[in-house]
């Protein structure tokens, strides 16, 4: 199972790497992990994509929540949540039929282009991991695929709720 | 006005003075001599100089274990701080509370594979509770007490603080400002139980026809001793002890069934395995307890109180979780057992008693001595015992002769056992005990040593002399590295592969050569007399090299991958 989990911690040099440390210390496994501070500079935020069964999830959270700088943990797939990824792609567009149809594909999805050279485009694209996912797969199928970067997921859960200190 | 400004290495110094530190175990070296040139200039604060920081580390645990206050470590940077990881790592594995000072190249330099240059830090994540990077000269006292506040609560544990070279130097100065009342918004250690599990806790343990208590070192991190021995007489339950946990009830106690797991009794592993309700106290169900996870105590409910929520159902699954310190929770137990008139069913607890009895008729934990044979490493732990009316603190090295005093010395008070259960660090024993009897130099404090770990830090010895710390060594000099012999014995078809000491030296002289007192002994006949001559000597190290037979085994033992109660008895008996 995939689960995302959000964490708050002290925005202190070494914070992350104990995170990160944990991780490989444990065998527990990464996916994607993003981190930035919130609007609170003293404070960071972590989103940490990871697998593992409801056993190993449990081990996972009670570990982070053991680390001294960790403020709070909490798991955002086992609740309504918003989870959002941005996508930055280099296609080929060499020819007006690609140009095109790269041009369709990314309206579909909502994308927009971003940069225009005289071979490639350049499009940025958020959704959550599984529309990222298609639109790659979508686009690899008309053009070629040059160079790609994915943020990793963050995600906040709906509702009234917030996670704050 | 002007306020008083302090350099960095006064101020550590004012921090730890002001945290009621007394004793500082440590090494000098190039990124810490400012730090050494003001312990030299007050006499609060006395420093021992060991002969190897591995030794500082252990020697602090060791204090620390016997007391209950932090150690403190100080060490400087590079080789210096790296030669301090075992003994982080070993006061990791069993929760001690400590504090590292480790020295670091100048802020200017870091990052620059400077002279002595070595990432304590990072080397040390994965085997601290927390680390602490100074960068500011007048955070220095308030990260100090905060690193005392983070090693001795919750579950304690070693925490390290690196202090760059010019943050101590005369140049640099600050107020000194500290908050020995620590309070941190990410750390708050947990501490009363949730009332809603103690109810479900007290109704298990008043439905149980087969109890049973095992408690661990959390009852001896806890101080909780006294309020085990009452609940335990209230339940009138038999209760048995992991490695680290003995002395947390008496040895002697009537309920007290010896100590579980790989090496425990048989009677205690059965217990177990028979039991309905286990009533797990400050312990954390190890591999060397549990056996085969798959077949552990298939019919028991389990409850588990722990101040460490990863320690709950980590390995094995806990029924009725209670996150609490242990002695809490206890008294919360008890409160709640008065208040639903809790009374034992008398009935059920005899036949219990009287399953019990029948395992513990077969006397799984004894020796056999022939009166011509060479003497029984067991027999050297029963005469110690006796010798010192069981009153001594016995530090361990690691290996058989560790087992053995686990076994065959019964111990009544809990912090009297001083040894490396989670880690397993040879080398320990001596510089452990050393800082028991810097904590009690009136006291009979004893290291139980191997001929293969006493090497491991002998040099200690010097440490010894120089600060008068006439401990009693015993070595059960078997020739060899006995239990990895035994396992050679036992699963590798009797090869033994680089587990034969060869070259020892003369321990007697050795000890001599340090100044130090030997004593040999080889019969069985001059084994009472001579250790009662060892004991004796109260102002001087007695070294004792006995001799004992080396093809004995620790038994019983494990079976691998059975359960907890399959063992073998002796050398070729299985349950
Ligand atoms: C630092 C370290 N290295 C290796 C081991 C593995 N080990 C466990 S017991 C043992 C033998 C110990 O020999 P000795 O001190 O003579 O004790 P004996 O078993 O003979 O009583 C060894 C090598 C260890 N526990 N610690
Ligand atoms: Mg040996």
């Amino acid at each position: 199972m995939r689960h995302i989990l959000a964490i708050l911690l002290e925005n202190e040099p070494g914070a992350l790497s104990r995170i990160v440390g944990l991780f490989s210390q444990r065998a527990f496994n990464i996916e994607s992990l993003t981190v930035a501070p919130t609007d609170d500079n003293s404070i960071s935020r972590i989103t940490i994509a990871t697998i593992g069964n409801d056993r190993v999830l449990e081990q996972i959270v009670k570990q982070v929540n053991k680390l001294v700088d960790v403020i709070k943990i909490s798991e955002l797939t086992d609740r309504k949540h918003v989870e959002r990824e941005l996508l930055l792609v280099k296609v080929a567009a060499s020819n007006s039929k690609s140009r095109t149809e790269v041009k369709r594909i990314t309206d579909i999805f909502r994308g927009s282009i971003v940069d225009i050279g005289k071979q490639i485009y350049t499009i940025e694209l958020t959704g959550n991991s599984e529309k990222l996912n298609a639109f790659i797969e979508t686009l690899s199928n008309e053009t070629e695929i040059i160079e790609s970067v994915r943020s990793g997921c963050v995600g906040i859960a709906r509702g009234e709720k917030a996670m704050r200190v | 006005m002007t306020t008083e400004l302090f350099t960095g290495a006064e101020m550590v110094v004012k921090a730890l003075s002001a945290l009621k530190v007394k004793y500082i175990f440590g090494y000098p070296g190039g990124s810490i001599l400012d730090l050494y040139d003001a312990i030299f200039q007050q006499d609060e604060i006395e420093h021992i100089l060991v002969r190897h920081e591995q030794a500082a580390t252990h020697m602090a645990d060791g204090y620390t274990r016997a007391t209950g206050k932090v150690g403190v470590v100080l060490a400087t940077s590079g080789p210096g701080a790296t030669n301090c990881v075992t003994g982080i790592a070993t006061a990791y594995m069993d929760s001690i509370p400590m504090v590292v000072l480790a020295g670091q190249v100048p802020t200017t330099l870091i990052g620059n594979d400077a002279f002595q240059e070595t990432d304590i830090v990072g080397c040390t994540r994965p085997i601290i509770k927390h680390s602490f990077n100074c960068r500011d000269l007048a955070e220095i006292p308030n990260i100090i007490a905060k690193a005392f506040y983070i090693a001795s609560t919750g579950r304690p544990g070693p925490v390290v603080v690196e202090l760059p070279k010019d943050l101590l130097i005369p140049q640099n100065k600050a107020p000194f400002n500290i908050e020995t009342n620590v309070k941190m918004r990410s750390y708050n250690p947990n501490i009363k139980g949730h009332p809603k599990q103690i109810c479900k806790a007290a109704k298990t343990i008043s439905e149980a026809k087969k109890l049973v208590v095992y408690s661990g070192g959390g009852i001896i991190l806890a101080d909780a001793s006294q309020l085990l021995t009452t609940l335990v007489e209230t339940l009138k339950a038999p209760i048995t002890n992991t490695l680290m946990g003995l002395g947390g009830i008496s040895g002697t106690h009537k309920n007290f069934i010896g100590m579980l797991g790989m090496h425990g009794s048989l009677e205690a592993n059965k217990t177990m395995a028979n039991a309905d309700v286990i009533l797990a106290l400050g312990a954390r169900f190890d591999d060397r307890v549990t056996n085969n996870v798959e077949k552990f105590c298939p019919n028991a409910t389990i409850i588990h109180v722990d101040i460490d929520p990863t320690s709950i159902s980590k390995t094995i699954n806990a029924h009725i979780p209670v996150v609490g310190l242990v002695d809490i929770v206890m008294q919360q137990l008890l409160d709640e057992l008065n208040e639903i008139n809790y009374s034992p069913d008398e009935e059920a607890l005899k036949d219990w008693w009287q399953q019990i009895k029948v395992w513990r008729d077969i006397r799984s934990v004894s020796y056999e001595q022939g009166a011509n044979e060479k003497i029984k490493p067991q027999r050297v732990i029963e005469a110690m015992y006796k010798i010192t009316n069981g009153e001594a603190y016995v530090a361990s090295d690691v290996g058989q002769h560790q087992m053995f005093a686990a076994q065959f010395y019964p111990f009544a008070k809990p912090r009297q056992w001083i040894n490396s259960g989670g880690a397993g660090t040879m080398g320990f024993g001596l510089p452990a005990a050393m800082g028991v009897k810097l904590a009690f130099p009136d006291k009979h404090v004893i290291c139980i040593t191997g001929d293969g770990s006493i090497q491991m830090n002998i040099q200690e010895l010097s440490t010894c002399k120089q600060y008068n710390l006439p401990v009693v060594i015993i070595t059960l000099n078997n020739r060899s590295l006995g239990m990895v012999r035994q396992w050679q014995d036992m699963v590798y078809g009797g090869r033994h592969s680089s587990s034969y000491m060869e070259s020892l030296p003369d321990f007697c002289k050795v000890a001599e050569a340090y100044g130090h007192i030997g004593i040999q002994i080889d019969t069985l006949d001059e084994l009472d007399a001579k250790l009662e001559q060892a004991f004796s000597i109260k102002d001087k190290l007695v070294f004792v090299d006995v001799l004992v037979d080396e093809k004995e085994h620790v038994y019983p033992m494990h079976i691998r991958q059975g359960g907890i109660d399959d063992m073998w008895i002796k050398k070729g008996v299985k349950t």
